[in-house]
């Protein structure tokens, strides 16, 4: 290929500009906000004239914000490890084995997928509320598990059919034992796609809030997104916004730093299912 | 690996249980079929209890007359609860509004997300640093990133605002909607560039390169060679971020609560419920937005000729 010319080189470079600075602005603005102290929130300029660590000192300090981080937490993990392992079973099943319904389940999964979250609200609302679940921890890790699943049996499929089964055959030839064969040979070669469909099924979870503001009534089981639109201030005297610009900045700053550390993962698994098929 | 040697080997799998049907089933194949079963009961079954269930129990309640503030009052009411959404004016107006935020939404966030694909795919340097930045609009939560736009545009807060002559747009209907459009393809539009840049690197090579040599523009190009041999990942990605829009809540809860009539219909159903404490009518909504969902999905996949994700019968 010939050397490009300083034109075309000077017109990508504005074009990478372009996209970098317009994905990055919203996220500077409410980092900004967040650091304003109350007297220059409503100053309308886009950099702090002053620097405080006030807004997130106060959201730190209260209960209100820390047991939905807690909640947060805890709901998604216990989610996305309990959809994992149910999808990677499902997953094994549609990938290795002959049974009739395979298609079924295919069918089913991407129904859900494509189902509207709005319209389980009302039912499962008072299906919550006659089970005891609602505003409990498993009201909420029960529906992400659900939503978890498509997502983990196609991304996990995908993986499973790639993997070259015939090792598991040729390590039993050398002597190893069946769980040996697994443990050795199988786990390492399907780690990589349980890894990336936690990482999407945890961002899931992470982000939902439908869920999280129909389903909860106390911060004893609200999630962090739906806690920040309840949020009102430390103080009942002070405007809310920078305390809940201190807490989007919380909940969303380890989300991003995770997704950059693990881009090359979530690419893969989001293109996996959609595109390839 | 291929999609057509992947359809070859799936086609020849879905024989292979036929044939083997007609002789009786061997010890081996029915514990095959028992062990298949059995790993893909537990997601089933939970699956059917979050989905198929409520649904179910959606379409009883719907033709009810069910009111939390009544509890008493129960009664059967038949299709009475669809003809009261039906007629009402609300129904009609969240459903345009939900119709006019999908369409343009996922009409820029095309236009858009292509070029970022294109980007992505043919920048000289800098690739990676795009394709990382790309990914932060993806992974913020939406409630956080809705309160940015929020901030953004609330007058003597916000420097949209004050870019723009202290205006406060979320208090008109029209602009109120432009911010949660635009709010809508901040956010989405790096999900459909990757699904596109996945269906760029199935463009070969070679054959841009012999239009080239050929005489063929770059204008040309694209829309002769790229977006054909692009269809099938244009649609999946079309499909999958139109039912998205369809379902907005997150973004326009934060932005404007539904405020100045800006509600989509997944706003309605929510304070159906929690305002209206209506079981009965908020059922008739979930039941009716069910419906628009399938319609859309039915119309892309007969209509557009989509493989959906997944299926073995994709005409790619």
């Amino acid at each position: 290929m010939a050397r490009p010319d300083t034109g075309k080189r000077i017109g990508w470079a504005a074009a990478n500009t372009i996209a970098v600075v317009l994905t990055l602005i919203p996220v500077l603005w409410i980092v900004s906000l967040s650091f304003k102290t109350p007297a220059a929130i409503t100053d309308a300029s886009f950099w702090p004239s002053q620097w405080t660590w006030s807004n997130y000192s106060g959201i730190l300090q209260t209960s209100q914000f820390i047991e939905p981080l807690l909640n947060s937490i805890g709901i998604g993990l216990i989610a996305t490890v309990i959809a994992v392992l149910l999808a990677s079973m499902a997953a094994y099943a549609v990938a290795r084995l002959e049974f009739p319904g395979k298609q079924v389940l295919i069918g089913m999964a991407l129904l859900i997928a494509m189902f509207p979250a709005i319209s389980l609200v009302t039912p499962m609302f008072s299906i919550e509320r006659a089970l005891g679940l609602f505003n409990t921890w498993p009201g909420l890790i029960i529906p992400y598990v659900a939503f978890g699943l498509p997502l983990g049996i196609y991304i996990l499929s995908a993986f499973f059919r790639e993997i070259p089964w015939e090792l598991e055959k040729a390590a039993k030839m050398d002597g190893a034992t069946p769980f040996q064969a697994f443990t050795k040979v199988i786990a390492p070669l399907a780690a990589p796609g349980m890894v990336t469909t936690a990482i999407l099924v945890f961002l899931f979870c992470w982000n939902e809030f439908l869920f999280a503001i129909s389903f909860t009534s106390t911060i004893g089981a609200r999630t962090a997104p739906a806690a920040l639109a309840f949020f009102s201030g430390s103080s009942q005297f002070t405007s809310p916004t920078g305390p809940i610009a201190a807490a989007a900045v919380v909940i969303t700053i380890p989300i991003i730093i995770f997704v950059l550390f693990f881009q090359r993962r979530i690419v893969a698994g989001l293109t996996s299912g959609a595109v390839k098929g | 690996m291929s999609t057509e040697s992947r359809t070859a080997t799936i086609s020849a799998a879905q024989q292979a249980p036929a044939t083997r049907r007609r002789q009786r089933l061997s010890e081996g194949a029915r514990a095959e079929r028992r062990l298949g079963w059995l790993l893909c009961a537990p997601a089933v079954i939970v699956m059917i209890a979050v989905t198929a269930y409520p649904i179910a129990y959606a379409v009883y309640l719907s033709l009810e007359r069910y009111n939390l503030e009544l509890p008493n009052a129960v009664k059967f009411v038949g299709l009475s609860n669809y003809g009261a959404v039906l007629s009402s004016p609300y129904w009609w107006h969240a459903l345009a509004v939900t119709l006019i935020i999908t369409i343009f939404s996922v009409a820029i966030e095309l236009v858009l997300g292509m070029l970022l694909a294109l980007l992505m795919h043919r920048t000289l340097f800098g690739r990676n640093t795009v394709r990382t930045s790309a990914l932060i609009p993806y992974g913020i939560v939406t409630v956080a990133a809705a309160y940015s736009w929020q901030f953004a545009w609330t007058p003597s807060t916000g420097y949209l605002s004050a870019l723009f002559g202290n205006g406060a747009p979320l208090s008109h209907t029209g602009q109120a909607i432009g911010v949660i459009i635009l709010a809508e393809v901040w956010k989405t539009t790096p999900f459909m560039a990757l699904l596109l840049l996945a269906g760029l690197s199935l463009v070969p090579e070679d054959l841009q390169r012999a239009a080239k040599v050929d005489g063929a523009t770059a204008w040309q190009r694209f829309t002769r060679i790229t977006l054909p041999l692009m269809k099938p990942a244009i649609l999946v990605a079309l499909l999958f971020r139109t039912l998205d829009a369809f379902r907005i809540f997150d973004n326009i809860y934060i932005l404007t609560k539904g405020g100045n009539n800006t509600g989509s219909v997944s706003i309605l159903g929510y304070d159906n419920l929690f305002s209206a404490l209506n079981l009965g009518i908020g059922s008739a909504i979930s039941i009716l937005i069910f419906i628009c969902v399938a319609i859309i999905a039915v119309v892309f996949i007969k209509g557009f000729g989509t493989a959906a994700p997944g299926t073995d019968t994709g005409r790619r």
